[in-house]
């Protein structure tokens, strides 16, 4: 082992190496390497929040969509109660416009007949007075009253 | 590369152990040259041929090689990462930058989880310490002949490519750090520092000498106990390294034939020619092979055999023993940069803190 300038040599080396390192290698890199740590960490956060914004995106539009559907379906609901609601109704208008008419009918017919039977107690009156004339026109023909009281029931 | 006696292995070993020396040969010194020997007149700075000239250079001398590899390796280190420094964005990474910041993440949760006190300092401190020790230590894994080769052919004649295996660059790591300790030291304690060599860990003023000596000697095994660890680990990795090479190399230099047929019957280039017949041989083998004229097993057999006969095996060998250590050896490499930056970071947190 012989020790010579070389020791000195070799430590002035190193520091000016170590120097170098120091001030144009050590810290740029450092730097680079701290700021693209910040910009992943930033990128992955940001990344994070798009997703729980789509998540929770995704949880109003499937809420919407539940509510919608409610909705129509009540909508659908309510108008198939309408409807048969309305044909109960119409049922039940017909009904008693039946009802109505009958009883109209009926008491149409009811005037009819009374007006019948009135108009046949003035025709039996007239019919009882012609035929009594008759009957005293044409003497008493038993025959012939007997014609006539049958003609006078078919008249009837 | 080949040591076939005892004088040339210790040679090739020593060689390898030799740092590339600039310094001041006193006055007086006598030079041996191919041209005989010269005495020299006066003080002269030079480079040192041979570790005798190198051990006469004392303290005024300076490992060329160990400076270099060191420097160019911090100077690569400082690139890299001042590259990735430009391109840093808060964007997306790329690649590269992405790499770079996993060693830069790493380091600063070590700084994190040891270091409570504020200090700009100690993160791009342990960054350096960590990288610049790592890319040091990893210049171990190139096959130790490689490069002193290839530069002993373009005319340098000692290398030691692998700085961490010089006690001077460890050493000086571990000082500055030192240096680094005391300042925190005093700066944040102030008096503090003083009261705790003098009245730790008796508190009472008759036991101050005693306090003193034991927390001086604390205080120093720090910065040695830092220094001598990363130097011994790959000083001693290093050098498996090297015996791995040579003891192969000798085996497959010589060859269990060649050796002796090169010893008691021929010249000098007995060596070449016969690893060119053996190369020939296998070759030949293999062609048979290819044909179909012998089957696979039986190639097998015989090539190995040949090998045997040359000493190939043992550089086969050698290489899956080199492969196999250069694997452990990644573990020790990182392992000990990162020792020696946890333990800079603990020490320096240690001067942050009052109690201790």
């Amino acid at each position: 082992m012989n020790i010579n300038l070389t020791l000195f040599g070799q430590m002035v080396t190193f520091a000016i190496f170590v120097w170098f390192c120091m001030k144009f290698v050590w810290p740029v890199i450092i730097t680079a390497m701290e700021e693209r740590q910040q910009k992943i960490a930033d990128g992955l956060d940001a990344a994070d929040r798009a997703m729980r914004d789509l998540e929770a995106a995704q949880d109003k539009a499937t809420d919407q969509m539940k509510e919608a559907k409610q909705e129509a379906a009540g909508i659908v609901d309510q108008a198939n109660k309408r409807a048969s609601q309305i044909v109960d109704e119409a049922k039940q208008q017909a009904i008693t416009e039946g009802d109505r008419l009958k009883v109209a009918a009926e008491a149409e017919i009811e005037q009819e007949i009374n007006r019948a039977k009135e108009e046949l107690r003035a025709s039996v009156a007239g019919l009882a007075l012609a035929g009594a004339e008759k009957v005293l026109e044409a003497s008493i023909d038993d025959k012939a009253n007997r014609a006539l009281v049958d003609n006078l029931a078919s008249q009837l | 590369m080949s040591g076939e006696n005892p004088a040339s292995t210790t040679e090739y070993i020593q060689h390898h152990l030799q740092n590339l020396v600039y310094g001041k040969l006193p006055g007086g010194f006598e030079r041996h040259t191919e041209n005989g020997s010269e005495v020299l007149a006066a003080d002269t700075w030079t480079m040192a041929h041979g570790a005798t000239e190198a051990a006469a250079m004392g303290f005024w001398a300076i490992h060329v090689d160990s400076m270099a590899w060191s420097i160019g390796l911090g100077i690569i280190f400082c690139w890299m990462f001042r590259r990735a420094a430009v391109r840093a964005t808060t964007g997306v990474p790329s690649g590269f930058l992405n790499f770079v910041e996993l060693i830069i993440e790493f380091i600063d949760s070590t700084v994190k989880d040891s270091f409570h006190g504020k200090n700009k300092m100690v993160a791009p401190l342990a960054l350096t310490i960590f990288v610049w020790i790592f890319l040091m230590n990893l210049m171990d894994l190139l096959p130790v002949d490689l490069i002193p080769k290839v530069l002993m052919l373009a005319g340098v004649e000692y290398q030691k490519i692998v700085p961490s295996t010089d006690p001077n660059i460890t050493m000086g790591m571990a000082l500055g750090v030192f240096v680094l300790m005391l300042y925190y030291n005093i700066k944040i304690k102030g008096f503090g520092f003083v009261k705790e060599l003098t009245m730790h860990p008796f508190n009472h003023w008759a036991f101050i000498p005693i306090n003193l000596f034991m927390e001086l000697v604390g205080l120093l095994a720090k910065p040695f106990s830092l220094g001598l660890r990363l130097f011994g680990n790959m000083y001693a990795g290093e050098m498996i390294f090297i015996l791995i090479a040579m003891m192969f190399a000798a085996g497959a230099g010589t060859g269990l034939v060649a050796g002796g047929l090169n010893a008691q019957l021929f010249g000098d280039g007995t060596n070449g020619i016969f690893w060119l017949v053996i190369f020939i041989m296998v070759c030949g083998v293999c062609w048979m092979n290819l044909r179909g004229k012998i089957s696979t097993g039986r190639t097998v057999l015989v090539t190995l055999g040949l090998l045997t006969v040359g000493g190939g095996v043992f550089a086969l060998g050698g290489g899956l023993m080199q492969w196999g250590w250069a694997i452990f050896h990644i573990l020790v490499i990182t392992l000990q940069a990162f020792i020696f930056m946890v333990l800079t970071i603990v020490y320096l947190s240690m001067a942050h803190e009052e109690d201790h």
